[in-house]
């Protein structure tokens, strides 16, 4: 092959010298490896000397192909490919071998991991010199963009991106924008109310000149990549147009059909069958629920239309599909809250009076169902004694095993509204206090000086079974009060459950629509998570809020400012430079199966009818490699991924055996 | 050459079926084209030769050697051995010489388990559990069989060679043009291709020559011939028939396919392709169309013999050659 070759082995610190004999690695590459011209070990090849290092010996001793064993391409093979550029070699003639992430992360045993880093070495050698110079691809970048996701993140994405001059089409699944935050009374710690705060920016939103709002809508299909997404969105019909509709009300006070709100009211209230979630809503147009319309039902009634003075009722609207096209996407589809009933011990859905944190809030709120006033379920009494449990559903491995950050809070806040709105006794159950933000813990302590009671330890059940006098006409929370050390039974009038934040149920569904994963329990997966939150492993596919994990309003609200700050990015840069590792069709060996058609995420491939083969757009092409595997003729080749380097690379990684003369005992077959 | 001037021929029938040598003799009036340009030194299924006449040939003086069958025995390698020595162009003839062929599919048991099969099942009636024995002494001396190999091998893999001409059978006309080629390039009129090359096929895959109209492929359920009376336009695989068609090499005129039946992969795999089989399941898996588990579970059952539909000829020369253990 005539290559020379350099190979560099990284102690990064002690990360991977710790376990792996680096001197002995380079040593043994230098002596063993064929091609090997030079091999060096350096303490952390990519910092600066490091990166010096291989440029020079690159220009001094003629390097054709330059490989790297340190971590894992995701950190540095861009660092190390630039290296190589500067130097004047083709950045596409380094290999990076993962010797940490792949081997001194995952074995304490220096013997076995210093074999492995010399497997990986061979099979990186001898896979290097069959690479091919390759030039990169430039994209113009569409400089609209989707949001997906109404809530308090996704109307901060948007409003920063609009502002900046591009164009957004925000996506929202329910009738209004505002997603959880519009439902809650006030924010901690500050207190200030929730509406009061969120309703002007929602406003903003919804007449800004650059933000198309779509709500009652939801992506169907995303196709593309970074810089060039087409996205099919489905408009729901809402029964009302939207160009006539004044937002005036009649029809919702005019529908005869009342229908408990299980969305925004947690149940807790009614709505029409026509209806706009709550009066600031966003847009202010009504939607028709369809399975709950009396016209719908029994073909009669109608009362909406007769009374709407536009005419805007139209029973007949279907759902539309429009397609959009966007450079960049931002998901901030939420949460969900977890479903009390799953702890049947804490009786809610049985026992009447145990609420969750969301129906506290609708009970709270001045603008819910009872006006704000703290009541019983008989819409009457005021509680005398309310206990609030933390940690439902979360930090429990029969559950979600994370803490959902914010019911410390929360129920720190629920017990001040219950002080202050009916001066009952409140006891807080919990495991830990949780209050790392900024005055946070400072609102505990004015919490704790208020006279609420805390009481350390995991409840065990609430009952409505009483056992001594006092108890009865109560629920009875059985606790073991862990900094006492002994069992209590507290009567309480009404039982708050801090209910965990968990993820979408869909979360799994959205994610493979756009590209990106997510973690086991359902939590989209960000590209790094200390020094890349909002970006994904998918470029051009950003994520913001409580999607990505539970948080609270300032973490979200910054989350979602910094999407859009780096998609801003992106589109100020106009272009985006794409790898070149794409795949292409050998004409003469194509027979025009189609096996491939149908199989490109990207849509790359058409099939030419004339002449009876297939062709691979090389500017849509993502170099995922599917239609390569998939090809039964072998007419596909994937740049940077040929037959050659990866059969060269498994046979390099089999070096023990020939090194050993074991590699002819593999290749005999047995006489 | 020969003393009457003439080039001479050899043809060999090592683990086969015969049907090669039929094929051979397929080419009609060709073969006299054969007997015309070549002195036939050897070729036992057509006349009379000891093995120890070739031995005594010296090295390189048969100019062609059309080898088919795999290697199974001892005797199949040594003559492949002692042809490679006598020949300056070795051809691997047929699917079996080529890829392994059918009897490569005895690379799924061991020499053990298919002796076992022959000799020990209820069928048959072996009370003294007898096997063959290699060597048996007579007062007479030894006689010696063949010893059967543990797996099935490639001619490649016993010895080098020259070029290949796939095909179970490899079809008439072709082996009639890779004939008048071979004497065409004696004469000096025409180059032969380079050594280690596919002759007497083409370039892409069974596909490319089958009329059938193909479409974008969504497979719901796979079907089986016996059960089943496809339409004769539409691609095969698009109703649900495994056809090897897209993954083996062309130039049979895709006649399996014409005939209203599913290729079987005689051709073996298409150019730089290392393993047809695993080239057939892939694309196969690629285009079942459900997302669902459990359906997708329930349509690949539907695929009744996954390794002798996709490595019906090609066992022997995959990535996985035998079966382990």
């Amino acid at each position: 092959m005539g290559e020379k070759i350099g190979v560099y082995v990284c102690h990064c610190g002690s990360n991977i010298a710790g376990v792996v004999d680096v001197v002995g690695v380079a040593k043994w590459a230098e002596e063993n490896l064929p091609n090997v011209r030079v091999a060096r070990d350096y303490k952390f090849m990519c910092s600066s000397l490091g990166q010096e290092m291989i440029e020079k010996d690159v220009k001094d001793l003629g390097l054709t192909r330059v490989v790297v064993a340190a971590c894992s391409p995701h950190l540095h093979e861009a660092t190390f490919r630039n290296a190589c550029k500067r130097a004047g070699l083709n950045p596409y003639l380094f290999e990076m071998v993962s010797i940490r992430e792949q081997v001194s992360w995952v074995t304490k045993d220096k013997t076995v991991a210093t074999e492995k880093s010399k497997m990986l070495i061979s099979g990186g050698v001898r896979r290097v010199v069959h690479h091919q110079p390759l030039e990169p691809l430039f994209v113009d970048i569409n400089p609209n963009v989707l949001v997906v996701g109404g809530g308090i993140a996704g109307i901060q994405a948007a409003l920063e991106i609009a502002d900046q001059g591009s164009h957004v089409y925000l996506v929202e699944r329910e009738p209004s924008i505002g997603g959880h935050m519009a439902q809650f009374d006030k924010t901690f710690p500050t207190l200030d109310c929730a509406a009061c705060i969120l309703t002007p920016k929602m406003f903003t939103a919804g007449n800004h000149p650059n933000i198309t709002l779509l709500t009652w809508s939801e992506v169907e299909k995303v196709d593309g990549f970074i810089g060039n997404f087409t996205v099919q969105i489905r408009q729901k019909a809402r029964k009302v147009i939207a160009d006539k509709c004044t937002g005036c009300g009649v029809c919702e006070e005019k529908c005869p059909k009342k229908v408990i709100d299980h969305m925004f009211e947690a149940g807790m209230g009614t709505r029409k069958a026509i209806y706009t979630p709550f009066p600031q809503a966003v847009p202010k147009y009504p939607v028709i629920d369809v399975e709950n319309c009396i016209y719908y039902q029994r073909g009669t009634c109608k009362a909406c239309e007769k009374f709407c003075p536009t005419g805007a009722i139209d029973f007949d609207q279907k759902d539309e599909m429009m397609t959009v096209q966007v450079g960049n996407v931002i998901l901030a589809t939420g949460y969900e809250l977890f479903d009390a009933r799953r702890v049947p011990q804490y009786g809610y859905g049985r026992l009447a009076n145990v609420v969750t944190n969301l129906e506290f809030e609708r009970l709270s709120n001045t603008a819910g169902p009872t006006s704000g006033k703290i009541v019983l379920r008989d819409g009457v009494t005021a509680p005398q004694t309310v206990g609030i449990i933390h940690c439902v559903g979360s930090r429990d491995i029969k559950y979600n095993v994370d803490c959902s950050a914010i019911c410390c809070m929360q129920s720190l806040k629920f017990a001040h509204l219950v002080k202050e709105k009916t001066g009952a006794k409140v006891y807080n159950f919990y495991i830990d206090i949780r209050t790392p933000g900024k005055t946070y813990d400072e609102f505990y302590r004015r919490i704790l000086d208020e006279g609420v009671h805390f009481i350390r330890g995991k409840v065990a059940e609430v009952t409505d079974a009483p056992r001594f006098p006092g108890e009865e006409g109560k629920l009875v929370i059985q606790v073991e009060d862990t900094l006492a050390g002994r069992q209590l039974r507290v009567p309480v009038d009404m039982v708050v459950l801090s209910a965990a934040m968990q993820p979408r149920v869909d979360s799994k569904e959205v994610g493979q629509k756009f590209g990106i994963s997510c973690s086991a329990n359902g939590w989209f997966i960000e590209r790094h998570p200390k020094l890349d939150p909002v970006a994904t492993m998918t470029e051009g596919i950003f994520i913001a809020g409580v999607c990505q994990g539970p948080k609270d309003i300032p973490a979200t609200v910054s989350q979602g400012a910094a999407a859009a700050a780096r998609v801003l990015g992106l589109i100020g840069q106009k272009q985006v430079t794409l790898e070149p590792v794409r795949a292409s069709i050998t004409q003469d060996n194509c027979s025009g199966c189609r096996i491939c058609n149908n199989l490109c995420p990207f849509n790359a491939i058409t099939f030419i009818e004339d002449r009876a083969v297939s062709d691979i757009n090389p500017a849509l092409c993502q170099g995922c490699g599917t239609c390569v595997s998939a090809c039964p003729a072998g007419a596909i080749t994937g740049s940077h991924f040929t037959n050659q380097q990866i059969m060269a690379q498994i046979e390099g990684v089999l070096f023990d055996l020939n090194v050993q003369g074991a590699r002819e005992e593999m290749e005999r077959v047995p006489a | 050459m020969s003393k009457n001037g003439k080039p001479k021929f050899a043809m060999y029938w090592a683990a086969a079926c015969g049907g090669c040598e039929i094929a051979v003799l397929n080419i009609n009036e060709g073969i006299l084209d054969v007997d015309a340009n070549f002195d036939v030194v050897f070729w036992p299924v057509a006349m009379d030769a000891k093995y120890k006449d070739v031995e005594a040939m010296p090295d390189k003086s048969i100019t062609l050697t059309l080898f088919n069958g795999a290697i199974r025995n001892d005797e199949n390698a040594h003559i492949a051995q002692m042809l490679r020595a006598k020949s300056q162009v070795l051809v691997a003839f047929g699917a079996c010489a080529c890829e392994g062929g059918i009897p490569g599919l005895g690379n799924l048991s061991s020499k053990q388990q298919i002796l076992d099969t022959a000799f020990s099942t209820i069928s048959t009636d072996n009370p003294k559990e007898l096997r063959p024995q290699t060597t048996f002494k007579m007062p007479e001396g030894a006689l010696h069989i063949p010893t059967m190999y543990e797996t099935v091998k490639s001619l490649d893999q016993v010895v080098p060679v020259d070029y290949y001409i796939p095909g179970c059978p490899p079809e008439s006309n072709q082996i009639a043009a890779v004939v008048g080629l071979v004497i065409k390039a004696l004469k000096g009129e025409a180059q032969l291709p380079p050594a280690g090359a596919v002759i007497g096929a083409s370039q892409s895959t069974v596909c490319d020559e089958c009329k059938r109209t193909r479409g974008e492929k969504t497979i719901t359920q796979f079907t089986r011939m016996a059960t089943f009376q496809p339409r004769e336009d539409q691609c095969l695989l698009e109703q649900g028939i495994l056809c090897s068609g897209m993954a083996t090499r062309s130039g049979c005129d895709a006649r399996c396919p014409v005939a209203n039946m599913p290729c079987v992969g005689c051709y073996g795999p298409a150019p730089d392709v290392i393993d047809q089989g695993a080239r057939m399941m892939s694309a196969v898996a690629s285009v079942v169309d459900s997302k669902d588990p459990a359906e997708i579970e329930k349509i690949m059952r539907g695929v009744v013999d996954p390794t002798g539909t996709f490595y019906r000829f090609g066992m022997p020369r995959s990535l996985m050659r035998h079966a382990k253990g």
